[in-house]
């Protein structure tokens, strides 16, 4: 295996500076250092104009963040799933509408049909809810691909149609009524303090987390040796194994870092006879439910695009549906399921957001198809089809939120926030192409 | 006396692919028209004829490209059912496209595993395998080629043709169809894909060799059918005709007499 032992690029490369080193044996994609560092800024920027025009800065603080991580999380599962639409050169402008819909027809399933049969609060209420709405997300989003795949229609008009039509629908539903509350073991999938996990459950789910990246990076070390392909140098992959689990560790410190608030603590105490003791009782959020599930579906989606047939085939499709056709890959029935996928994970977004907001409203979701498109577009995943990562897209959603909440933090007025959106996703698909350039 | 004796010798073996008939038309222009054209095992056939006069569409159709508007495949004598690609790849059918028809955003090895994934048990990309395999066969046919991780659309244009070519012969294929296969290819690497062509043929692969260069067809090719306005002009063994007799039936459409004619030849 040692004859090998030298990487691909062949002898032009040699002398090359120790920043371009470390980056080829790590193999980190410069594009995400990229957008990390873009996010810092963000963040840094929000918290020192806090201090200097709001005399504190409310941005980078454990609540804060804790609370962006919720609010992310509807935007990412979404992006997950824009990625391979882009990808295969389509695009889904009906997402925001089917999240109407599909969080209305579960409001109305829980709250005005199923207590009928089961009584209030029946522990089986949300499981039901949630399949529902999953099932109608994915049967909304595999019509919206017959129609593209097989009817031939072209993806922008169809979900252009559906943008309307399932707003349309989503009032129709139930004439507008606001459905609220929704199931009480349904709202915990929105979040908030019973929502989480709890200290404990958080230090348990990073420790997992970090074992499941040492394992990561040890199976595919031995999986390139098996085969005698050239391995990462030892001190790389020891580092990349130390800075995702600081990552991971980090992030589980903020969370367990923000306390219940003082109010839930007295009803939380009262009911379960806790006396609090001087000085307050702080109880620990961890990580919020929607964070995990979009933690969840991130990996899922990570390893559906880039460990499966399906995925390789999403990618050959985006890089030349015409040789993907010609491979005897069945291009159209790819396309539908890509779209199913799509309502599916709307389905998972319409069930974090209704939970959030603890009632299904026919406007929720208005606008998230441009949020959604945008972290999907920021996150690297090039409109000419072919090319994006889930974990781009992932980051893509925080910088967007990133943006959207700390602008509301620091008091910009609405009208400004828009401008700036819009303004910010211009410049970083423009910032893309001219790295995509000096890359060719 | 002599040609009509092989013509009966070579009708007692059975053809690997005979296209009898075939007919398609696009918005009324008759790509093809009544077309028909054997092959045998371990054989060359050079298709030519000018631009547009239906070769390439001809072999879309073998290979399940196109659907056919008339006319029966048969392949080993039996009538075979060829609607898509994956129909004619059932049956041994590997296609080098003209165009190379590669997916550029992803590796070699995705490339030539494309539609046919290595699995792992499971059910997984098995892409350490994949990478394994395709360097073994890039090895045979491009030693230089080093450039496994980066993506087709990096490579150039003889690195990437000879992936689409280790692409067809990766999977055993019985028939091969090469349209233009040596386009982008230097004088080395051109003479690397002759001395292929000629491995194959010792394993029995027939081969449709499709080319503009007629020189390249009477080096590799048993037998060359020409082709003029959708029809078959003619087809004749490399031994009975001269360049400049197949010249006149790719121009004129004129058929020499060491030729069988087809319904395309120029009546004179």
């Amino acid at each position: 295996m040692n004859q090998i032992s030298q990487t691909s690029a062949g002898p032009g490369l040699v002398e090359e500076g120790a920043v371009r080193r470390f980056l080829r044996a790590t193999e980190i994609d410069t594009r995400m250092l990229g957008m990390f560092g873009a996010l810092i800024l963000i963040w840094m920027g929000f918290q020192i104009y806090g201090i200097v025009y709001n005399g504190n800065g409310a941005f980078l603080t454990y609540r804060n963040l804790w609370n962006l991580s919720v609010q992310t999380s509807s935007i990412a599962v979404m992006a997950t799933g824009m990625v391979l639409i882009i990808v295969t050169r389509h695009i889904d402008l009906s997402v925001g509408s089917v999240l109407g819909i599909t969080a209305m027809l579960m409001g109305v399933f829980q709250v005005w049909v199923l207590p009928q049969y089961l009584g209030l609060g029946h522990p089986m209420i949300w499981v039901l809810t949630v399949l529902f709405g999953l099932a109608v997300g994915t049967l909304i989003g595999a019509f919206h691909g017959v129609l593209i795949a097989y009817l031939q229609i072209p993806s922008f008009i169809v979900t252009l149609g559906g943008l309307l039509v399932w707003r349309g629908a989503a009032w129709w539903v139930a004439r507008g009524e606001t459905i609220s509350p929704v199931d009480a073991n349904f709202a915990l999938i929105g979040g908030g303090p019973y929502g989480s996990i709890g200290y404990w459950g958080t230090w348990f789910v990073a420790l997992l987390g970090c074992v499941a990246v040492v394992l990561m990076l040890a199976s595919g070390r031995r999986q390139r040796a098996r085969f005698g392909f050239p391995l990462r140098p030892v001190w790389a992959e020891v580092f990349l194994a130390a800075i995702s689990a600081a990552l991971i560790v980090g992030a589980a410190f903020i969370a367990n870092e923000y306390f219940w608030p003082v109010g839930i603590v007295k009803q939380y105490a009262a009911a379960n006879n806790i006396t609090i003791p001087e000085g307050g009782l702080n109880i620990s959020h961890g990580f919020a439910i929607p964070v995990l599930i979009a933690a969840f579906v991130c990996i899922a989606m990570t390893f559906l695009a880039t460990r499966t047939r399906f995925g390789r085939y999403v990618f050959a499709i985006g890089g030349n549906p015409e040789a993907a056709e010609l491979a005897g890959i069945n291009t159209k029935r790819m396309t539908m399921l890509i779209f199913a996928l799509m309502g599916f994970l709307v389905g998972i977004s319409a069930t974090i957001s209704s939970a959030r907001l603890n009632s299904a409203t026919n406007a929720l979701g208005q606008f998230d198809e441009l949020y959604v498109i945008a972290a999907t577009v920021i996150g690297g995943t090039s409109l000419a089809g072919g090319m994006g990562t889930i974990y781009g897209a992932m980051l893509g959603a925080v910088v967007m939120q990133s943006l959207q909440s700390g602008m509301v933090l620091v008091g910009f007025d609405s009208a400004v926030q828009q401008m700036v959106v819009g303004g910010v996703l211009v410049v970083a698909v423009w910032l893309d192409t001219i790295y995509q350039r000096r890359v060719k | 006396m002599n040609a009509t004796a092989e013509n009966i010798q070579t009708e007692t073996r059975t053809p690997l692919v005979e296209m009898r008939d075939i007919s398609i038309a696009f918005g009324g222009i008759k790509a093809v028209d009544h077309a028909s054209v054997s092959l045998y095992p371990g054989e060359v056939v050079g298709l030519l004829g000018h631009n547009g006069a239906g070769k390439s569409t001809l072999i879309k159709i073998l290979s399940g490209a196109y659907p056919r508007d008339g006319g029966s495949i048969m392949i080993n004598g039996e009538e075979a059912n060829i609607n898509n690609p994956r129909d004619a790849k059932s049956y041994g059918i590997e296609t080098i496209y003209q165009t190379l028809a590669l997916a550029d955003n992803v590796d070699a090895a995705a490339n030539l595993f494309l539609g046919r994934e290595l699995l792992t048990p499971w059910g997984t990309l098995d892409d350490a395998a994949m990478e394994a395999a395709a360097r073994k066969v890039m090895g045979r046919l491009n030693p230089n080629f080093r450039r496994f991780k980066e993506p087709v659309k990096a490579l150039s244009g003889g690195q990437r043709q000879s992936v689409a070519i280790a692409r067809a012969i990766l999977f055993n294929a019985r028939i091969l169809i090469m349209d233009e296969p040596t386009a982008a290819l230097g004088p080395q690497e051109t003479a690397q894909v002759g001395e292929l062509i000629k491995e194959l043929k010792k394993d029995g692969i027939g081969i449709f060799l499709i080319s503009h260069d007629i020189h390249d067809v009477f080096d590799l090719a048993d037998r060359v059918t020409v082709m003029k306005n959708g029809q078959v002009v003619g087809s004749a063994r490399t031994t009975d005709v001269t360049k400049d007799e197949v010249l006149g039936m790719i121009i004129l459409g004129k058929c020499p007499p060491g030729a069988v004619p087809g319904p395309g030849a120029a009546r004179l």
